[in-house]
């Protein structure tokens, strides 16, 4: 069940995000967290941003959705969906776009669940407000969608407690899709869930993807995953992207330092035992240069000389 | 110095007696009311042995009770019944209600989350101090001094952190000192329960390589309990893989994951993200997978004149040479916590491949199922 990797590329990008510069504002300093972010994600595609904690790859998410409140402030660059600029949208258009043209899964998007509400009355909320359908014809479409995440539909009377972690995942990433967006940005979506339960999620998701043909954008720190699921993918560090290519270009041959020490510190499920390293101690890469074309479709930052990381 | 081949750790296998044995633990759970005479069995019957110098890895899902035998050993909880073996001595009859400190100084455990398990209104000082003081190993001043030292070294900080509070250390150094803690007390036995789940990729390794270290230099036991596969490959020397409270399989780790015997250990083979491998499993054997942990007709080894299958009692299978030490318990037999409330049998069992298209009038005749119920 390999996804086809040559399904994405000719179409018009569905987002396209060109120099995104955004800033933490202290009283006396501030920090980039994301400096002069480019790539786009085409109709269709996968599309994976991977990093450690502290990269910057949530606030891009963010600041996609424009969740991005005090003290962070987009600092410069331009973020279009589908020709429009989401930087200047108005309130209600920003209100249409975000459940509609993207949707987001967090990643404690189990607790992101109301509590006191039962699964179906907070799928029905989706419908009545964003589609103005009846409360009839929401239920309908309500248990159609815990259908399409393999729920049974009788389970839109249970409240959140009452459905497993699994089970609560399913459930919002099914309420992700409930408006068939263009976009949906997973952000860690399995970090805190099982093994088999993960494998069962990203199954689905690739299942809802070639079913409703959305794009995704995939944030995870986890490279065998994205590998597995994404076309293309992006490295982070620091708030730059590092190398970004096709997901077994990047798998195959990784050229940046920082690349190769993310994808050393998963050890192989197969083979021998080799000692692996991870990224050493103290190694830090300083003055990220912008990407360059190595071949067609691979972009890595030069590097300049590593600071302690000559072996 | 990458292609180097971890050599397999140096055990004194047959003569002398495991660091940690534990034969035939249950550990039941009071469920309901306060009249109620409920119980949930957490731990089934769990047998588990750790020679001395070994690291065995504990993997399965959560839930499956990996933890609750950690708990059970470490003296935590009290178990329902079973035994508890420390250097072949029996513990639960040695120390009847509570664990000694004899035994705290024989085995110590680090826990899942650093960021809990440090004091924050203590120096990192104050830890390893207490620990050595409180075993008698503090001796004077300077003794004192060159120990903390040294410790801090041991599990790769530098000294001048002894200064420091919890909060100005990063996720893999406060899982260092929660190391560094575990050893002041130079246990023979670590209890290590998902050390590296909440710590970030590229520390991880570093944690792993520490323990592997630790272990080749001063020989201690750990027992790792993970959900991560390919990290218990790559410190364990031996895998148990238990499902819904009791063991389903074990043997050397590289054998057991190149050819994993009980469909419950494949399931969760199959289910690691692996670029390397050739696409995952389809749905459809993954659903027959599942069906054989849950309702088994057939066990693989039917049919073999040396090895009798049974559903009744736990029967293990011999897998592959005797040498890799590789057993598989019967697939016949159900364990009796797999009953309906286990996750696995809330998956569905057919793999739904056509999504739900619009069928209105289906739809509406399931909608008006439910108003009636």
């Amino acid at each position: 069940m390999t996804v086809s990797q040559t399904s994405f590329g000719s179409h018009e990008p569905v987002l396209e995000i060109k120099d995104l510069t955004v800033k933490y504002r202290g009283d006396t300093r501030s920090t980039t967290a994301v400096d002069r972010v480019s790539f786009s994600i085409g109709t269709g595609e996968i599309f994976g941003l991977a990093g450690e904690s502290g990269c910057g790859k949530s606030t891009i998410a963010n600041a996609i959705m424009r969740l991005l409140r005090d003290p962070a402030e987009i600092a410069g660059g331009s973020i279009r969906f589908g020709g429009k600029d989401v930087l200047a949208m108005k309130p209600e258009e920003l209100r249409r776009f975000r459940w509609q043209d993207v949707a987001m899964v967090f990643q404690s998007a189990m607790n992101s669940l109301n509590p006191v509400m039962t699964i179906g009355d907070q799928i029905v909320d989706i419908y009545t407000t964003h589609a103005g359908y009846t409360r009839k014809e929401s239920l309908r479409r309500a248990a159609q969608l815990l259908e399409l995440v393999r729920i049974d539909p009788a389970r839109l009377r249970s409240y959140p407690h009452q459905l497993s972690g699994g089970m609560r995942q399913r459930a919002v990433i099914a309420m992700a899709v409930a408006l068939k967006p263009s976009l949906l940005i997973l952000d860690e979506p399995t970090t805190a869930l099982d093994v088999v339960v993960q494998q069962e999620i990203m199954a689905q998701i690739k299942d809802l993807q070639r079913e409703l043909g959305f794009s995704v954008l995939f944030i995870t720190h986890d490279m065998s995953l994205m590998v597995e699921l994404s076309h293309r993918m992006a490295v982070m560090y620091g708030g730059r992207i590092v190398e970004t290519a096709k997901a077994k270009d990047i798998h195959g041959s990784p050229l940046h330092p920082y690349t190769q020490a993310l994808m050393g510190a998963f050890p192989p499920l197969t083979g021998a035992r080799v000692p692996l390293t991870g990224l050493a101690d103290g190694v830090k890469f300083s003055n990220i240069a912008d990407l360059r074309e190595v071949s067609p479709g691979h972009f890595v930052s030069p590097l300049p000389v590593l600071e302690g990381a000559q072996q | 110095m990458s292609s180097h081949v971890v050599a397999p750790a140096r055990i004194d296998s047959t003569t002398t007696v495991p660091a940690l044995e534990v034969k035939g633990l249950v550990k039941d759970f009071h469920s309901g009311g306060l009249f109620s005479r409920a119980s949930v069995r957490a731990l089934g019957g769990v047998d588990l042995a750790i020679r001395k110098g070994e690291i065995v890895a504990l993997v399965g899902e959560s839930g499956s009770g990996k933890s609750t035998l950690a708990r059970c050993v470490a003296r935590l909880e009290k178990p329902t019944s079973g035994r508890i073996l420390l250097n072949g001595t029996d513990v639960l009859k040695r120390d009847r209600f509570q664990a000694s400190r004899e035994y705290r100084s024989q085995l110590q455990m680090v826990f899942q989350d650093p960021f809990g398990s440090l004091n924050p209104v203590h120096r990192i000082e104050h830890f390893l101090t207490r620990s050595l003081t409180l075993h008698g190993k503090a001796g004077n001043p300077a003794q004192l001094c060159s120990r903390l030292d040294g410790l801090m070294t041991t599990v790769g900080l530098t000294p001048d952190m002894l200064n420091s509070y919890p909060h100005e250390l990063s996720g893999g150094q406060r899982q260092r000192v929660a190391i560094a803690r575990a050893l002041a007390v130079e246990p023979e036995v670590i209890l290590a329960d998902e050390p590296t789940s909440m710590l970030d990729v590229s520390v991880r390794i570093g944690i792993l390589n520490l323990m592997r270290q630790l272990r080749d230099q001063q020989g201690i036991s750990m027992l790792y309990i993970t959900h991560d596969l390919a990290s218990a490959r790559y410190l364990a020397d031996r895998i148990a893989v238990m499902f819904a409270g009791e063991l389903v399989e074990e043997g050397e780790s590289l054998d057991l994951l190149a050819n994993p015997a009980h469909p419950y250990t494949r399931l969760l083979v199959s289910a690691v993200p692996d670029p390397a491998r050739t696409g995952s499993y389809d749905p459809h054997e993954r659903a027959a997978l599942r069906t054989a942990v849950m309702e088994s007709a057939s066990c693989a080894f039917d049919g073999d004149p040396e090895q009798q299958c049974s559903a009744t009692e736990p029967v293990r299978h011999r897998v592959g040479e005797p040498a890799n030490q590789h057993w598989v318990r019967c697939h016949l037999y159900r364990p009796p916590a797999a009953a309906a409330s286990h996750a696995l049998s809330a998956e569905p069992l057919e793999p739904k491949l056509q999504i739900a298209t619009e069928e209105p009038s289906t739809a509406e005749s399931r909608t008006e199922k439910q108003a009636s119920t």
